[in-house]
C-alpha cells in the first residue's frame, strides 16, 4: 500500500501542448481518489505519467515515499485498467487475468489457481474460458478489473472504467467498484468526467482544468463549496446559478432585487463591489409570496422526484428544483429565496469564491 | 505553437476505443512538425527505446540496403564502364563517361526494343488488362454468385499460377502442329509465336495480368455509393449514361493507380522471355529481353548498365506519379 | 395499342441484349479456360499431345518425373528456396514493422516513402546486372557459399526484394493494433520481446501468413533470379527446371512436362484455395508483384 506525491509535476507534449501543468498533489495510503475535469484538461495524462506510460518533463512523482519520476512502469508495482479494458483478445478470460502472474514466472497451476479465487470473487465464475469477444461489456470491465486485482499492487489507476457501459449498469458497476476498493484497501486514482461519479465514489476529488487543480476537496465540500465559478459550473446535475451582483452596504443587488451579503464574505466586500453570487438550484426555496427575487414561471423540467423551475427575473434566468406536489403553472409569479448558508459568492474579476 | 493546445488533438473530445486508436496516429501525425528536443519525449509509447528500434529495423534494412539499394546504385557506375561478363574487360574494366549512354542512344535495337515495349505496354496493359479488367467487373457486379465466382476464379488463376506453367500452356496452346488454337480456329500449320510474336504476347499478358484490374475495379465499384446509382436509375439515365456520370468521376483515381501499376509491371516484366526469348531475330525483344540478351548472353555488362539505368529511371518516374496519387488520395 | 407493340420491342431487345451479355461472359470465360484446360487433362492422357482432348485417363505419366534427374530434386530446391526466403521476409519484416509502427524515429516518414519506392522501382530487370555482378563479386572475393550456385544468396537476393513492401503491409496490420494492449502489459511488467511474442504477434497472426503466402507465391514462381544466380542444374528450382524440359531436349516430353507443371502449380492453387477461404482473396497492393 502505498500514498502518492506529485512535486512541481510537468508534461509538455511534443507540440507543445501543456497537458500538465506544475501540479501538486497529494493522495493518501489506501484513498480512493477521484480526477475530475472536462475533455481534454489532463486528467489522462496525469494518471498516465503516475504509471510511467509518460515520462515527466518536469518535477517528480513518488509513490510510498519512493521517486519513481525514471522508474519504468513495470517497477513501479501500479495496475491500470483503460477505458477499452485492454483485455488481450486471443486469450480466454482466465489467461488474462492470469497474465500479470505468467509475467512474473509464477507457475501456471499456482497463477490459475489464483485467477480462479478471483474471477469466483468477481462473479466470473461461468466464464473463465471464454475470450473477450464473447463478454458483454459489464463482464469484460470486472475481467479488467480481476486482472488488475490479480497483480496484487499498491496502487490502482483507473481510466474511466465505466464509460463504456450503458447508464444502468454504470450505477451498479459503480457500487461494486466502491465495496471492492473498500475491501481491498489499495489506494486508488479514478478519473472520470462524469461528476455525479466521482461524488458517489471518490473519498476526494480533484477538479481540474487546462492541467491545473481547480479545486480539490471531499465529496461534500467540492459539492456544497466550489472553490470558484469554473468548479461551481462543472459539478451538479443541474447547473448553479450564477448570477452578476453589485454589493450595496450588507445587501447585493441581483436579478432585479437584492439579497444579504452572506456572513462569511461580510468585510471581504467593498461597496459597489462586481460579484457573482451563486446558490444552487437544490438551495432555492420557491414560494408565492414573501421574502426574496420577485419573477415569473417560465419553464417546468420534470426531474422525478422534484421538478427543475426556471424563473424569468428581471434579466436573468434563476433555477430552482421543489417537490413535484409543489409545482407551479408556468406564468405564476413567484419569489425566490436562498436557503440560509446556503449563498455564496465569488469574485467578478477571477470567479474565486469570497465567502459564504 | 504554444496557443494550439485545444485544437491540436482532433480527437480529445472522444477517447472511445476505437479512436484511440486514431488518436494515437493523430498524435503522431502532429509530431512530424515538433522541434527535435520535444520530439525525444513522447516518442516511444510501448517503451521499445530507441537503441532498441534502431536493432529491430536493422536486418531489414542491411537486407534491403545491400541486395536492393545498392545494386540500383551500381547500376550509376557499371553503365559508365566497358565492363563484360569474360575477357581482358572483365577484368581490368575501363572507365568510359557517358559513352555506354551515347552508343545505346544511337543505337538502333535500343529503340527496336523500346517501340515494342511501348507496343507491349501500350496494347496488353493499358488498352487489354485496363479496358478487360473494368469490362468484367462492372458486367459481373450484378450476376448470380456461382458465374461470377467462376469467372473471377478463372482469372485469378491466369495470375497466380508460376510463370514457367504458364508460359509452356501457351506454347502448348499455340502449337503450330497440335495446338488448340489452330484446331479451334481451322488455321493448321500457323506458327503464332513466329508469324505474330508481338500480337501473341499481347493476348498472352492480357490473359495473364486481367487479374489486378479486376480486383482493384471490384473494390473501386463498391465504393461507388448505390443510392447514387439508384438515383440516376431513377432519373432514366441509360448504362453508358450513368457509367460517364455517376462511376466514372467516383473511380477516376483508381483507374489512374491501376494504370501505373500495371504499365510499371508489364514495363518489368520477363515473362515474354520464357514464351520468345525476344525471337524471332529481335522481333519480340521487348526491353527486359534486350538487357538479359545484352547482359548475360552477349555479356556486355557496361553496356547493358547504361540501359539498366534507363529502365530505373522510367520506373522511378512512374513510381512518382503513383505515390503522388496515393497521397493525394489519402489527403481527400 | 402501340404502348404494348413497344412494351414487346423493348422486351425482346432485353432479351437479345441478356443472351449476347451471356455469350460474351461465356466466350470470355473460354479465353481465360482454355489455356488452363491442358494443365488438368494431359496429365492423365495416355498419350498427351499439345491439344486438349479428353483422356484415356492413366497415372502412368507421373512415373516420368522418377525418371528425370533433376525434377524431384527442383521442386525440393523450390520449397527450400520459398520457405527460406519468407522466414527472412516474415522475422525481418515483422520486426522492422513493429519498431517503425511504434517508435518514432527521426527520418520514418522518408524511410517508409524510400522503401515504398524503391520496392516497386528496382526490378529483376533494372537490377539484374548488378545482382549478378554483386552476387559473383560476394562469392570471389567473401566465401563461394554466398556467390552464384548458392541458393543462400538467392534466399538473401528475394528478401531484399520482398521486404520493402513486406514491411509496409506489415505496418498496416500493426497499426491497427491498439496500444492499450502493449501499454497494459508493460505496466504488468512484460518486456518489448516478451509483448511482441505473448500479445502483438498472435493479433498479427493474419498479417504474418499473409506476409508468408504472399512471399512463397512470390518466389516459387520466380524465374528470373534464380535463372541469373543459379547455373548448376542441380540447386535449380522448378521455375527454371521448366523451362530447360521444354528448350533443351530436341522434341519436349509431353508426359513430363504435364504432370510436372500440374505437380509445380498445385502448391500456388492450394494456397489461393486457403487464403480465399480464410479471409475472402482481398490483396494489399498485390499478393503477387
Ligand atoms: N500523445 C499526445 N501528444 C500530444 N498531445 C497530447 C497527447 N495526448 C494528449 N494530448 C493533449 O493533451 C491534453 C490533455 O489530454 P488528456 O488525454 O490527458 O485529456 P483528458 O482529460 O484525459 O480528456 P478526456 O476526458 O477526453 O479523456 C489534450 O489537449 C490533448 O490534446
Ligand atoms: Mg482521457
Amino acid at each position: 500500500m502505498a500514498g502518492i506525491s506529485a512535486r512541481k509535476l510537468d508534461k509538455v507534449y511534443p507540440g507543445g501542448v501543456h497537458a500538465v501543468d506544475r501540479l501538486d498533489l497529494d493522495i493518501d495510503d489506501g484513498e480512493f481518489f477521484a480526477l475530475l475535469g472536462p475533455s481534454g484538461c489532463g486528467k489522462t495524462t496525469l494518471l498516465r505519467t503516475i504509471a510511467g506510460l509518460e515520462q515527466a518533463t518536469g518535477g517528480s512523482v513518488l509513490i510510498g515515499g519512493r521517486d519513481v519520476t525514471n522508474v519504468t512502469p513495470a517497477r513501479r508495482d501500479v495496475a491500470m485498467v483503460f477505458q477499452d479494458y485492454a483485455l488481450f483478445p486471443h486469450m480466454t478470460v482466465i489467461d488474462n487475468i492470469s497474465y500479470p502472474l505468467r509475467i512474473k514466472r509464477q507457475a501456471r497451476v499456482a497463477r490459475h489457481a489464483r485467477a480462479t479465487e478471483i474471477g469466483v470473487q468477481l462473479g466470473l465464475a461461468d466464464l473463465m474460458d471464454r475470450r473477450p469477444a464473447a463478454l458483454s461489456g459489464g463482464q469484460q470491465q470486472r475481467v479488467a478489473l480481476a486482472r488488475a486485482v490479480a497483480c496484487h499492487p499498491s496502487l490502482f489507476l483507473f481510466d474511466e472504467p465505466l464509460s463504456n457501459l450503458d447508464a444502468r449498469l454504470r450505477l451498479e458497476a459503480r457500487t461494486f467498484l466502491k465495496r471492492l476498493q473498500r475491501e481491498l484497501g489499495v489506494t486508488t486514482v479514478f478519473v472520470t468526467h462524469d461528476q455525479a461519479e466521482a461524488l458517489a465514489l471518490a473519498d476526494r476529488i480533484a477538479v481540474m482544468e487546462a492541467g491545473r487543480i481547480r479545486q480539490l476537496g471531499t465529496p461534500r465540500e467540492v459539492f456544497g463549496r466550489p472553490a470558484n465559478t469554473f468548479v461551481a459550473n462543472f459539478i451538479g446535475s443541474t447547473p448553479m446559478n450564477l448570477l452578476d451582483g453589485v454589493v450595496r452596504g450588507s445587501t447585493v443587488d441581483v436579478a432585479g432585487g437584492s439579497l444579504p451579503v452572506p456572513a462569511g464574505a461580510e468585510g471581504l466586500v467593498t461597496d459597489g463591489e462586481k460579484v457573482i453570487v451563486g446558490v444552487r438550484p437544490e438551495y432555492v426555496r420557491l414560494s408565492r409570496s414573501g421574502e426574496g427575487l420577485a419573477g415569473e414561471v417560465s419553464i417546468l423540467e420534470h426531474l422525478g422526484t422534484t421538478t427543475l423551475v426556471t424563473v424569468d427575473c428581471g434579466d436573468e434566468l434563476v433555477g430552482a428544483t421543489v417537490p413535484e406536489e409543489d409545482e407551479p403553472e408556468p406564468g405564476a409569479a413567484v419569489r425566490l429565496a436562498p436557503v440560509p448558508g446556503r449563498l455564496l459568492l465569488y469574485r467578478a474579476e477571477d470567479g474565486e469564491l469570497i465567502g459564504a | 505553437m504554444p496557443n494550439t493546445s485545444r485544437h491540436s488533438d482532433p480527437s480529445g473530445v472522444n477517447d472511445g476505443p476505437a479512436a484511440g486508436a486514431a488518436a494515437g496516429t493523430s498524435h503522431h501525425g502532429a509530431v512530424a512538425v515538433d522541434p527535435p528536443l520535444a520530439a525525444a519525449a513522447a516518442t516511444d509509447v510501448v517503451g521499445l527505446g530507441r537503441a532498441r528500434a534502431f536493432a529491430f529495423v536493422a536486418p531489414a534494412l542491411l537486407l534491403i540496403g545491400v541486395f536492393l539499394l545498392f545494386p540500383a546504385l551500381w547500376t550509376l557506375y557499371i553503365g559508365a564502364t566497358d565492363y563484360e561478363r569474360t575477357g581482358p574487360k572483365h577484368v581490368s574494366p575501363s572507365f568510359v563517361g557517358v559513352g555506354n549512354y551515347t552508343d545505346v542512344l544511337a543505337d538502333p535495337s535500343f529503340y527496336n526494343s523500346l517501340w515494342l515495349s511501348l507496343l507491349f505496354v501500350g496494347f496488353s496493359a493499358v488498352i487489354g488488362q485496363n479496358g478487360l479488367g473494368f469490362a468484367l467487373a462492372w458486367s459481373l457486379r450484378n450476376v448470380a454468385g456461382w458465374v461470377r465466382r467462376t469467372v473471377e476464379t478463372l482469372v485469378l488463376f491466369a495470375w497466380i499460377l508460376p510463370g514457367s506453367v504458364v508460359a509452356f500452356l501457351w506454347i502448348a496452346m499455340l502449337d503450330r502442329d497440335g495446338g488448340t488454337v489452330n484446331a479451334l480456329l481451322g488455321t493448321p500449320g500457323l506458327a503464332w509465336f513466329v508469324d505474330y510474336p508481338m500480337a501473341s504476347l499481347i493476348i498472352f499478358n492480357i490473359w495473364r495480368g486481367t487479374a489486378f484490374s479486376l480486383m482493384l475495379y471490384g473494390a473501386a465499384l463498391s465504393s461507388v455509393p448505390p443510392s447514387q446509382l439508384e438515383t440516376a436509375r431513377l432519373a432514366g439515365a441509360s448504362g453508358l449514361q450513368t457509367l460517364r456520370d455517376v462511376v466514372f468521376p467516383h473511380i477516376r483515381g483508381h483507374a489512374l493507380t491501376n494504370t501505373l501499376l500495371i504499365t510499371l509491371w508489364t514495363f518489368n516484366d520477363f515473362t515474354p522471355f520464357l514464351l520468345t526469348a525476344g525471337g524471332p531475330g529481335d522481333d519480340s525483344e521487348i526491353v527486359s529481353v534486350y538487357v538479359y540478351n545484352t547482359a548475360i548472353r552477349d555479356g556486355r555488362l557496361g553496356y547493358s548498365g547504361a540501359i539498366s539505368l534507363l529502365i530505373l529511371v522510367a520506373n522511378v518516374v512512374l513510381a512518382l506519379l503513383y505515390l503522388r496519387m496515393l497521397r493525394k488520395r489519402s489527403v481527400s | 395499342m402501340t404502348i404494348s407493340d413497344d412494351d414487346a420491342r423493348r422486351a425482346a431487345w432485353r432479351m437479345a441484349a441478356r443472351i449476347g451479355f451471356y455469350a460474351l461472359t461465356c466466350l470470355i470465360a473460354v479465353f481465360f479456360a482454355l489455356p488452363l484446360l491442358w494443365l488438368v487433362t494431359a496429365p492423365f492422357d495416355a498419350s498427351p499431345t499439345y491439344a486438349v482432348d479428353v483422356p484415356e485417363a492413366t497415372l502412368d505419366n507421373f512415373a516420368e518425373i522418377n525418371a528425370n534427374p533433376y525434377a524431384w530434386g527442383s521442386m525440393f530446391n523450390s520449397i527450400v528456396l520459398s520457405i527460406g526466403t519468407a522466414l527472412f521476409v516474415v522475422v525481418g519484416a515483422a520486426l522492422a514493422a513493429y519498431a517503425l509502427s511504434r517508435v518514432r524515429m527521426p527520418g520514418r516518414d522518408a524511410l517508409l516513402y524510400v522503401l515504398l519506392l524503391l520496392s516497386s522501382v528496382v526490378t529483376g530487370t533494372a537490377a539484374m546486372v548488378p545482382l549478378f555482378l554483386l552476387v559473383s563479386e560476394i562469392g570471389d572475393s567473401v566465401h563461394p557459399a554466398l556467390g552464384i550456385d548458392s541458393s543462400f544468396a538467392v534466399m538473401l537476393v528475394m528478401a531484399g526484394g520482398l521486404l520493402p513492401a513486406g514491411i509496409f503491409m506489415l505496418k498496416d496490420f500493426v497499426d491497427t493494433v491498439p496500444r492499450s494492449y502493449e501499454e497494459s502489459a508493460r505496466v504488468f511488467g512484460a518486456s518489448p520481446l516478451r509483448i511482441l511474442k505473448d500479445i502483438v504477434a498472435p493479433l498479427i497472426a493474419p498479417g504474418l501468413a499473409t506476409i508468408a503466402v504472399w512471399t512463397v507465391v512470390n518466389v516459387w514462381g520466380n524465374f528470373l533470379v534464380p535463372f541469373i544466380l543459379l547455373r548448376d542444374p542441380g540447386k535449380q528450382p522448378a521455375a527454371v527446371l521448366m523451362r530447360t524440359l521444354y528448350t533443351e531436349s530436341g522434341q519436349p516430353n509431353l508426359a513430363l512436362l504435364s504432370t510436372f507443371s500440374l505437380l509445380y502449380s498445385l502448391p500456388v492453387i492450394a494456397m489461393y484455395l486457403y487464403v480465399s477461404r480464410k479471409y475472402g482473396f482481398r490483396f494489399h497492393g498485390g499478393i503477387k508483384s
